[in-house]
């Protein structure tokens, strides 16, 4: 049993950095996540790291120097949020691509415009396509736990990618929750050495970083990308056993509240998951069989194990805390979708948008989802297949039901 | 106690009632408590009224919404008596703690409540007289550890010490205990 603390979320995950020790973090402070680097610059300053931090003048600049770092050879991490990750947009893509296992602790927030400093998932489903791995958090705990694993997952030697982790900006960011941490040693041992491949600093084995790459061979570095992101499921697995035997703690791909014999379903992310546990428990107690499946890991997405999870169960609610406009559905929606075409016991599906901005989703508007799917499991009717919830306006539902 | 208490902490930027409810949650799960703190998210100015909220649970909490019915409502500064309505979202059983110099009668009549508890500390004074400065915080501490019956008031002292010597001098330190322990003594109910 480790030691139990009231923190916020974003001091946990600077515990975790302190924990890590890495070898260098650039960062260009933004809300919600200032204070993982504020706090991480103090345990820098009072000499508790032995970290090299760099104040860069931009996030485009401090995933630069992430990157620069890497190819020295060093352990690096850094943490942004909102317009910061959507300034680092380029740099993401250069990170995966020269395959160096930064990581990067992502508070969730809203994208501008209008502006907006409240949590919702635009920002990391927007770099969905940028090749690092991506983990999400429920609360403190959750997000600390995530940061010391994503250390082992990205630096696997057939993974070498980098890994965002996630978790919501002020509901959890600025929350003080109850939390256990482990011992630092504990946390060093499982972390173990960084082993650099190829770092530029080894002058007596040169190396080029950021060459050009055409017809010949570009498409090869890519597939080895993908593939590279495809040994990561396997590692992930094996990462979150050894964690859960040094912490008791942690689920794997996903989490699943009262699965067992749910009939409909709800898929959230993150801290509004919590919520809706307290809405089951409520739920259950009353004899309805309601259930969570709560994605854990996002890239890579667990199509397969989420598609047999999903195999018993009459109709699912996919939550999106973030909309791909003019598609049918937010991205976690069209991820299930995908996952789920073909499959022999398909549940029926609706997606719904909610939280954009910070809007809270509150216990009331959970239990009327699950009132609608209990509707869509009698009826085998769906109303509307994609729609915003807790908004002003008429009913403004997209795509055929 | 029940398995979960709410608050809802009303107060003015620069008055320490973010800190407060952080202190207030630390002493709670000292005392073996689940706890959750966290402020009305938004721009803070000094002067400004801010709410602040706390979890306090005898079960894991997994709730992440925002609180909407507290069981307890704390008013750290006097001026809101009367130009907030605080008392949103509470029903007869609600608990009332208020910073001011008035008796709980005297409140009562003023925001026209009818059932409920109401209790009153004069920590503004109690700060002045002990801190030197209007800063309620730490006396609001004392007192609500009396009212709500949640927290162990030496618990609390620890932890004022505790999160205190990490910033300030011995003396302000032993000021604001000082503040803590009158309030305890001070609050007063109907």
């Amino acid at each position: 049993m480790g030691k139990l603390v009231a923190l916020t979320g974003n001091i946990a995950l600077a515990t975790a950095m302190r924990q890590i020790n890495p070898d260098v973090c650039a960062a260009y402070p933004i809300t919600p996540s200032t204070q993982v680097i504020e706090q991480f610059s103090e345990y820098v300053a009072d000499g508790l790291v032995d970290t090299e931090l760099i104040a860069a003048e931009s996030e485009h600049s401090a995933m630069s120097a992430c990157i620069g770092a890497a190819a020295a050879g060093g352990r690096v991490m850094t943490a942004t949020s909102s317009q910061g990750l959507a300034y680092m947009w380029e740099m993401l893509y250069i990170a995966a691509g020269m395959r160096f296992p930064v990581i990067l602790a992502c508070v969730n927030r809203a994208l501008s415009a209008p502006i907006n400093i409240h949590g919702d998932h635009s920002d990391s489903m927007g770099a969905r396509d940028s090749g690092w791995i991506q983990i999400y958090a429920e609360n403190a705990q959750e997000a600390y736990d995530n940061l010391i694993q994503a250390v082992r997952i990205g630096e696997q030697m057939d993974v070498r990618l980098p890994v965002m982790c996630c978790m919501d900006g002020f509901t959890t960011s600025h929350a003080i929750d109850t939390l256990e941490l482990l011992d630092d040693k504990t946390v060093r041992d499982f972390i173990g050495e960084y082993k650099a491949t190829h770092p530029l600093l080894d002058v007596e084995h040169p190396v080029t970083y950021g060459a050009l790459d055409l017809q010949d061979y570009f498409m090869e570095h890519k597939r080895a990308q993908a593939e590279a992101m495809k040994n990561s499921r396997k590692v992930i697995v094996d990462i979150a056993k050894e964690y859960k035997k040094i912490s008791g703690r942690g689920s794997i791909y996903f989490e699943e509240y009262y699965m067992d014999d749910a009939e409909v379903v709800m898929v959230i992310m993150n801290s509004a998951a919590g919520t809706v546990k307290t809405v089951i428990d409520a739920m259950r107690a009353r004899g309805e069989k309601v259930g969570l499946l709560k994605p854990r890991i996002f890239r890579p997405f667990p199509y397969n194990e989420l598609a047999d999870a999903l195999s018993n169960v009459k109709a699912v609610a996919i939550m999106d805390r973030a909309d791909s406009v003019g598609a049918e559905g937010g991205p976690l929606f069209m991820e299930f979708k995908s996952a789920l075409y073909g499959r022999k016991n398909q549940p029926m599906m609706i997606n719904k948008i909610y939280g954009l901005g910070g809007r809270d989703l509150m216990l009331n508007d959970i239990e009327e989802i699950y009132k609608e799917l209990r509707e869509i499991k009698n009826t085998g009717k769906i109303k509307a297949l994609s729609e915003y919830i807790t908004v002003r306006g008429e009913e403004a539902a997209y795509g055929k039901a | 106690m029940s398995e979960l208490t709410e608050i809802r902490w009303h107060g003015r930027g620069g008055q320490g009632t973010v800190t407060a409810a952080k202190l207030f949650a630390q002493s709670a799960m000292a005392g073996g408590k689940f706890v959750q703190a966290f402020p009305e998210f938004g721009p803070e100015r000094t002067g400004a009224p801010v709410r602040a909220y706390n979890r306090i649970s005898e079960k894991k909490l997994t709730i992440h919404c925002g609180v909407t019915n507290p069981h307890i409502v704390v008013v750290v500064d006097p001026t809101l008596v009367g130009t907030t309505d605080f008392t949103e979202g509470t029903d007869e059983k609600a608990v009332f703690l208020v910073n001011t110099k008035d008796d709980p009668k005297t409140v009562r009549e003023k925001i026209k409540l009818k059932g409920a508890k109401i209790y009153t500390v004069d920590a503004t004074k109690i700060s002045l007289e002990t801190i030197g400065k209007p800063i309620p915080n730490t006396a609001m501490l004392g007192a609500i550890a009396k009212v709500s019956g949640i927290v162990d008031i030496k618990r609390v002292l620890e932890d004022v010490k505790e999160d205190f010597e990490k910033k300030f001098p011995e003396k302000i330190t032993q000021k604001n205990l000082e503040a803590v322990k009158r309030a305890y003594e001070e609050v007063k109910g109907e």
